[in-house]
């Protein structure tokens, strides 16, 4: 029914096809693919440490921490995203003693101001996420490393952090998908990822549709590939957990989910 | 006569509980201490304040001559930073009773983690140690299995062996079989008992009236955060002087 409504729909699919691999669109999916692996790095080196610095006993780290939740995670990315790109009219040069004086909008490129906007709201968010799994690694693995002569950041470094980032890793990939899907908001500053290159080309040639398709095709690709890779880390990092069988019927469900749902 | 443990009235609230109410101990070199007692009557906690899992309000613990957490310079004590008090907590190994082996890490890796981390000792050196102990204690073969593989009485066994790695001059046991299925229990009795016949000093926390029985140079009895109790297991197992302790013992012995 949908199959047939789409077949006989005012697409022309000889256009989705042809713009499928034209050159500015690959292009363009390189810079998705570029601007989501920096922001989710960014965002997960924030996240780690922004959600280790939750837990910790210094009272001004910790004011710190929940000051940047606060801030990143209660303002709406997009919004971010301008701020970051306008940047350079609060402050119109970057000035570090001996390091960096350059014009702020040299140093802010919008790929800079993407990658900004995207990982720091990410890394907000995983702040809560890696602090929820550090209070979830079971309290007696710190006993037992302290018991052995382990100082607190040996015990951090060794103990707690690897067994966070196994029980944090589901959520990684969805964080992920989500960076990548989100990316497409860098469109709006001007940065020519996949979304900006089909909205200029739809510009000019009228095929609205067809080029917004070509968009879902390549972002589809992407998120498939994102939950395949997941599947794979998430075993490898589980060796020591519950039964295979478990795991691959977990697999299906979440990349299923990952992929139908809309939002990360 | 050298003293490998000695507690000075120790002393341990939460809130407004008293849990521990001034405790004085002294443990020889070679000696196996036994600390029985009811439910709530504070062993597990005295234990953990002996090796400084749990900082007393009051009261001192010395270990082989050193007092736990502090650092008496001119005759002053001054607080150690927490690297030095994890020093001295290295020369007590620890078996809690619910294993608290590292997930993430093999048996082998449990084992040489201490070794490698604390005590700097090169992998091929830590992994052959390791292995004699996981040999001593039965699972030699089971170097490669992750905890979530093993059984209770196996997991306790590697936990012995991850604590023994680190040539702790006293062994603790907090309730070491108390977490474990009846027919488990056996053989970590007899990995301890082993440990005992070799001339291990231990304390051990435990309901195991048998064990403490036949294996305890001396036997001690808390209950309400007092030691009620304490001498040679034969007198106190069979004619205790105190009442309330005679009491707890035929609640548990019968």
């Amino acid at each position: 029914m949908i199959v047939r409504a789409f077949a006989v729909g005012q697409i022309r699919w000889d256009v989705v096809g042809q713009f499928l691999t034209a050159r500015v669109i690959v292009i363009g999916f390189g810079w998705t693919l570029l601007i989501s692996a920096c922001a989710l790095a960014l965002g997960i080196a924030l996240g780690f440490a922004f959600g280790i610095m939750r837990t910790a006993t210094n009272p001004t780290l910790r004011f710190a921490a929940w000051l940047y939740v606060w801030v990143f995670r209660g303002t709406p990315v997009l919004l971010q995203l301008l701020i970051w790109f306008n940047i350079g009219l609060v402050f119109p040069r970057l000035y570090i003693p001996g390091l960096v004086d350059e014009r702020m909008v040299d140093v802010v490129t919008p790929f800079v101001a993407a990658v900004l906007g995207l990982g720091v709201n990410e890394g907000s968010y995983l702040t809560e996420v890696v602090r929820g799994g550090i209070a979830s690694v079971d309290r007696g693995q710190i006993e037992a490393a302290h018991t052995l002569g382990m100082t607190p950041g040996q015990t951090m470094r060794r103990i707690v952090l690897p067994q966070t980032l196994r029980l944090i890793l589901p959520v990684l990939g969805n964080s992920a998908v989500g960076m990548l899907k989100f990316s497409s908001l860098a469109a709006t500053i001007a940065m020519g990822e996949m979304l900006n290159a089909a909205q200029r080309i739809y510009f000019i040639n009228g095929a609205v549709i067809e080029l917004l398709f070509v968009c879902a095709i390549w972002y589809l690709a992407g998120t498939t590939m994102l939950s395949i890779g997941q599947y794979y880390l998430e075993q490898h990092f589980g060796r020591d957990a519950t039964t295979a069988g478990y795991r691959k019927q977990w697999f299906k469900m979440s990349s299923w989910r990952a992929m139908a749902s809309g939002e990360a | 006569m050298s003293l490998a443990v000695r507690a000075v009235g120790v002393r341990k609230s939460f809130g407004d509980h008293e849990v521990l109410k001034g405790l004085d101990l002294e443990v020889a070199y070679g000696e196996v201490l036994c600390i029985l007692g009811p439910s709530g009557s504070g062993k597990s906690t005295f234990l953990r304040c002996i090796n400084h899992l749990e900082i007393p309000n009051a009261g001192y613990v010395w270990v082989d001559g050193s007092i736990m957490g502090y650092d008496l310079r001119a005759g002053v004590l001054h607080e150690l930073p927490v690297r030095r008090l994890r020093g001295q907590q290295s020369q007590l190994g620890m078996v809690f009773q619910h294993f608290n082996l590292f997930a993430h890490r093999t048996v082998l890796g449990n084992v040489i983690e201490g070794p490698m981390v604390v005590r700097g000792l090169r992998r091929a050196e830590a992994e052959k140690r390791a292995m004699e102990l996981l040999d001593q204690v039965g699972m030699a073969g089971r170097a490669s299995s992750y905890p979530s593989q093993l059984s209770g009485g196996q997991k306790q066994r590697v936990a012995i062996a991850r604590a023994l790695a680190m040539e702790p001059r006293v062994m603790l046991f907090d309730e070491p079989t108390s977490a474990l299925d009846p027919e488990l229990v056996g053989e970590v009795l007899e990995v301890m008992r082993n440990l005992a016949k070799g001339g291990t000093t231990m304390i051990v926390v435990t309901h195991e009236i048998g064990f403490a029985r036949e294996v305890a140079d001396r036997v001690l009895v808390m209950i309400d955060g007092e030691i009620r109790e304490t001498g040679k297991p034969e007198q106190v197992l069979s004619n205790p002087d105190d009442p309330r302790v005679r009491t707890f013992l035929s609640r548990v012995l019968s």
